[in-house]
């Protein structure tokens, strides 16, 4: 069961072939089984899960099911989900418990899916590889040696490993994208504003976007057609219809123009990365695309651009932290400052701390202008790179990662190197424009992830083309050894 | 980037996080070292940008002046950390 | 200290009257239990985000259409970073390069008759934050925080230092309250905390052209503690400077009860507040129509009222400004003159009696025991007679008292004037009898001083008719026997 789609899933539930408690049943064992071994889930919520399997049920009795109906699913655990503890990976939030739902969990509820848990993360989504969270490290089904990247590694490792086939993610810099090439699956970030941030844990406000994943495009468009909605309690969420994601994905590919970024071919990028997705490419040449030679020329400023213009974000979004009306407090406060700097020294992790201070330091008197001014107009440019590119082409392909996998502590002592992991995705989330990736190969033994950029609210297209992929190919079927 | 230790210091207050003599010359250093990549901006030219807040061109939704929310304090206070009569509580402040 | 220019700006917070928060759903009344008026988003929940109040939106173009002022179309919202227990989520949500009202007047008119234009530089849109109370019933050693408050609508005004002293500087401040009353944009209620004003205050050598140092009283919430606080601010620091000292550049706390100021204690130097546009909040548009609309449907401003009554009710210049400068006294003014017809008596009272009674137990208009119609009753009773002048005085009394309306209690006390001319003729006629040697005393005073033997025929008449005697009728009446007995 744990091999189907979610599409498969679906017709099964509603042919009656099974019934949703016993899927929930054998995830959550799958769970209790095998995620000591990927530490990818913080909570599960059997009871819950049980009690929803059995409504679902008789709603697909009934004949009035709706379209997730019975679908078991993980929430990052930096959706607020009302009732369940929400910890953004963070020992901050080790203790909250939120007494509302995110407007995608609400979705998901009533869409009748049937959520089995919360899965690790990076704290505060601060982080490539899911080192940093407060309860332990993720570990990539694929090699449990390496990192499932970041920062939704849980979600992506989850549905690696089969514990559930869909998990919802967040993407600020690449945090949907990365773990998903990583960890070989396929995950989506929209449009900024194509989904609600309401009770999604901010990071960084004006990149932050929720999306799916889970193991192949057709899934990913089931799952964006429950999550994509207008929202009026989040003013950055547009009023703009949902189209059927899944309408379109058949649709031939013959004449699409795929601009290739000659930045995302250079040094740093893995020879056999590089070989996977030319690999890829040449497979959609041959079903009728045009490749087109472009050029990203502001590529080389974004991850410096996105260092300055999240954190200072960030740096904002997490002063709430304080200990005054929720979360963790520090023990004995002696008075209010040291209330404020013990409570914040204890509860946030050091890559938090990092960007807090660095973000800090890009907003303080004398620093903005050189700093948060001149990222906002590099923003700019890198914004006028991709509206120039898509005058040429209609949807933009290359790596997702520089390189597979890497190992636990391998990033070392350097934060930047660390940082340096996001060179191909940064821009997208800075231009606000939708990715995705999803699986084209391996690399010593390790999936390779193919991104696709789209222009302004055409997920539909972007869908389409990786379906049309993966009709022609099985790397998103591979699972890790034992999985399956 | 050399960035001052007395600079840490001044950025820890403003964050209200404190950090411990015994770890802020490795924070000196690692943030040292963001602070390198980000200076790479000053290579860009800019000039006759404009800087960016959001990437949509949308403007701001107006919402009626009618009470949606009621009283919802014990719900919402249930985590609170310290909490009297339904008031949060502090180390006393002083003006 | 003629040798001193004094300079003065306004910084005035001014909550807006709307029924929610500027970013959320949660009421905005006054006087609720702690927290129950604070809802997820005013909690600073994780998750969370703010929606714009479209009323306190247009509240804020109505002010700046009261005050000419233009008005910035396109505006946008920044954070204000810092730290403070009443701030949940550790800045604050304000306006800083674009805000939604630019450039204004103000007129104001001092007591000499003379006017003044007091500039408005900005307004812009911000919101409040909670409150922390130092005692109350918890432990001692902590301080609660309640955060009702926290995000309700203010309107941040800031004037040109174009004042020179306290007077100046509280008539701006009256005619701010009058202006946000009178179009309905603030209850004015200033014990409640909905206007506060910050003083910044320096001076300079009498003519010179270099300001001063200027320092910052914050947060008062009373005309007469403003113009306390500017009268020792400016001995300070003329003192110190004449002293051979130099002023520092200080935020500064006036206590009007213990009438103490003090600099604030701050552990660092000038607050770096770290600004950068709020990524939750979008541009804010206003347009040519919606402000056209509110344009049209401002209600009177205190100047047009003020005009009005001189016209209307043919009242005195100063009669009219007094009234018509606070919108709820000019309210209960027209309401008191509708009910009784007759608006010389109910501006009298309203700004003698009423007024006075008001001002001694610290109430304002709104609370006031006696009712504008309930005033308006009254003065019907005396503009036909029915009682005396000096009985109204008790019968307002009774009002206040709440023992019930003008005409329950004339009725319950027997205040009725009598004023049938048979029953008074009778009583004079009865008193001068009883006053034989009274009466030979007049006739035999020089005709020049007589009449002021007269008041002690009335005394004896007053009391022999336990008050009730028509006055004017028995002076008459009086007037007439004495002269028959000459």
């Amino acid at each position: 069961m744990h091999n189907l789609t979610i599409a498969e899933l679906i017709r099964g539930l509603q042919s009656k072939e099974f019934s949703s408690v016993e899927l929930t049943q054998h995830f959550l064992a799958r769970i209790a089984d095998l995620d000591p071994n990927y530490n990818a889930v913080i909570t599960v919520t059997a009871d819950q899960a049980l009690k929803a399997a059995a409504a679902a049920d008789q709603r697909l009795a009934a004949g009035n099911a709706p379209a997730l109906c019975g679908v078991p699913i993980l929430h990052k655990d930096i959706f607020c989900t009302n009732g369940v503890r929400t910890s953004c990976g963070s020992k901050m939030l080790d203790n909250f418990v939120p007494p509302y739902n995110a407007t995608v969990v609400e979705n998901f509820e009533q869409a009748g899916a049937v959520v089995l848990g919360k899965t690790n993360m990076d704290e505060f989504a601060m982080g490539s590889s899911n080192e940093t969270s407060f309860y332990g490290p993720v570990k990539n089904p694929w090699a449990t040696d390496c990192v499932p990247g970041g920062s939704s590694g849980g979600s992506a490792a989850a549905v690696a490993a089969r514990l559930a086939p869909g998990a919802t993610a967040t993407d600020t810099g690449g945090s949907i994208r990365q773990p998903a090439a990583l960890c070989g699956i396929t995950g989506l970030k929209p449009t900024y504003g194509r989904v609600s941030r309401w009770g999604m844990i901010a990071f960084a406000s004006s990149l932050d976007q929720g999306g799916p994943m889970a193991r192949s495009a057709e899934d990913c468009a089931i799952m964006l057609n429950c999550m994509a909605s207008f929202d009026d309690k989040d003013s950055t969420c547009l009023e703009r219809d949902v189209p059927d994601y899944s309408a379109t994905l058949g649709s031939s590919i013959k004449g699409l123009r795929i601009g290739v970024p000659g930045e995302y071919f250079s040094e740093g990028l893995n020879p056999g990365t590089e070989q996977a997705v030319r690999a890829a490419l040449a497979e959609l040449e041959a079903q009728g695309a045009e490749l087109v030679d472009i050029s990203l020329p502001n590529t080389g400023l974004s991850v410096p651009a996105y260092y300055v213009i999240a954190p200072a974000e960030a740096s904002a979004n997490l002063s709430r932290f304080d200990g005054v009306k929720y979360g963790y407090r520090c023990a004995d406060p002696t008075d209010l400052q040291d209330l404020y700097t013990r409570t914040r020294a204890e509860g946030f992790g050091e890559e938090v701390q990092r960007r807090i201070l660095i973000g800090t330091y890009c907003l303080s008197a004398g620093y903005y202008d050189a700093y948060y001014g001149k990222a906002q107009q590099v923003r700019q440019l890198i914004q006028q790179d991709f509206a120039n590119a898509f005058e040429k082409v209609d949807v933009i392909m290359g790596p997702t990662c520089p390189s597979p996998a890497f190992k636990f502590g391998s990033k070392g002592d350097d934060p930047v190197a660390m940082y340096l992991e996001d060179i191909y995705t940064i821009a997208t989330n800075l231009a606000g424009l939708p990715g995705m990736s999803l699986p084209c190969g391996m690399v010593d033994d390790k999936p390779v992830g193919l991104q696709i950029i789209g222009n302004y609210f055409d997920e539909a297209r972007m869908l389409n083309v990786a379906h049309q992929y993966q009709q022609a190919t099985d790397w998103h079927r591979a699972a890790p050894e034992g999985i399956a | 980037m050399i960035i001052e230790r007395q600079e840490i210091e001044k950025l820890a207050t403003l964050a209200r996080i404190a950090i411990d003599d015994s770890t802020i010359n490795e924070v000196t250093e690692r943030l040292g070292s963001v602070l390198e990549l980000v200076d790479q901006l000053q290579a860009a030219d800019t000039s006759g940008v404009d800087p960016m807040s959001h990437p949509l061109q949308a403007t701001q939704r107006l919402r009626e002046d009618e009470v949606s929310e009621l009283n919802q304090r014990e719900a919402l206070q249930t985590t609170a950390p310290d909490t009297e009569d339904g008031l949060f509580l502090v180390p006393k402040v002083i003006e | 200290m003629s040798d001193w220019d004094t300079v003065i700006g306004l910084e005035v917070h001014v909550q807006l009257a709307t029924n929610t928060k500027i970013f959320s759903g949660a009421s905005t009344a006054f006087g609720a239990e702690p927290n129950t008026q604070a809802c997820a988003i005013d909690l600073a929940m994780p998750g969370t985000l703010p929606v714009l109040n479209k009323q306190a939106v247009h509240y804020a173009v109505m002010f700046g259409l009261a005050i000419d002022a233009e008005i910035g179309k396109e505006s946008a919202f920044e954070r204000k970073n810092y730290f403070y227990p009443d701030l949940p989520k550790g800045y604050q949500t304000t306006q800083l390069e674009k805000p939604i009202v630019g450039r204004g007047t103000v007129e104001i008119e001092l007591a000499d008759g003379s006017t003044k234009t007091v500039r408005i530089h900005h307004a812009h849109l911000e919101e409040d934050a909670g409150k922390s109370l130092h005692e109350g019933n918890f432990r001692h050693g902590v301080s609660g925080i309640d955060l009702n408050r926290a995000g309700t609508p203010l309107i941040e005004i800031v004037s040109e230092p174009d004042m020179t002293n306290a007077e100046e500087a509280v008539a701006f401040a009256r005619k701010l309250h009058s202006i946000v009353t009178s179009i309905g944009i603030c209850d004015g209620e200033m014990s409640q905390g909905s206007m506060r004003f910050d003083v910044n205050v320096s001076v300079k050598p009498r003519g010179s052209d270099t300001l001063g140092t200027r320092t910052e009283t914050k947060n008062l919430n009373s005309f007469k503690f403003m113009e306390e606080a500017i009268a020792k601010e400016v001995e300070r620091q003329i003192d110190l400077i004449e002293d051979g000292g130099t002023v520092i550049q200080e935020t500064r706390l006036y206590n009007g009860d213990t009438k103490v100021a003090r600099s604030m204690r701050s552990k660092e130097e000038a607050n770096d507040y770290r600004y950068f546009p709020c990524p939750d909040l979008l541009p804010v548009i206003v347009s040519d129509e919606t402000i056209e609309e509110l344009r049209r449907n401002m209600p009177e401003l205190p100047d047009a009222r003020r005009a009005r009554f001189v016209e209307q009710y043919s009242l005195s210049d100063y009669d009219a400004g007094v009234l018509s400068s606070d919108a709820a006294m000019a309210a209960y003014f027209e309401t008191a003159t509708g009910t009784s017809g007759n608006a010389k008596l109910a501006a009298n009272w309203t700004m003698g009696e009423l007024s006075a009674r008001l001002n001694n137990e610290d109430l304002s208009i709104a609370k006031s025991p006696v009712s504008a119609e309930q005033l308006g009753g009254l003065i019907t009773r005396i503009a036909d007679n029915s009682i005396s002048g000096k009985m109204a005085k008790e019968v307002f009394e009774g009002i206040w008292a709440g023992e019930g309306d003008a005409d329950h209690i004339i009725e319950a006390r027997g205040l009725t004037q009598v004023s049938d001319s048979g029953a008074l003729e009778q009583l004079v006629v009865d008193v001068l009898a009883a006053n034989q040697a009274m009466v030979e005393d007049y006739i035999n005073t020089d005709e020049a001083k007589r009449k002021k033997k007269l008041g002690g025929f009335m005394g004896q008449i007053m009391k022999a008719s336990k008050g009730q005697a028509n006055p004017q009728q028995v002076n008459q009446i009086l007037a007439q026997k004495l002269n028959e007995l000459l």
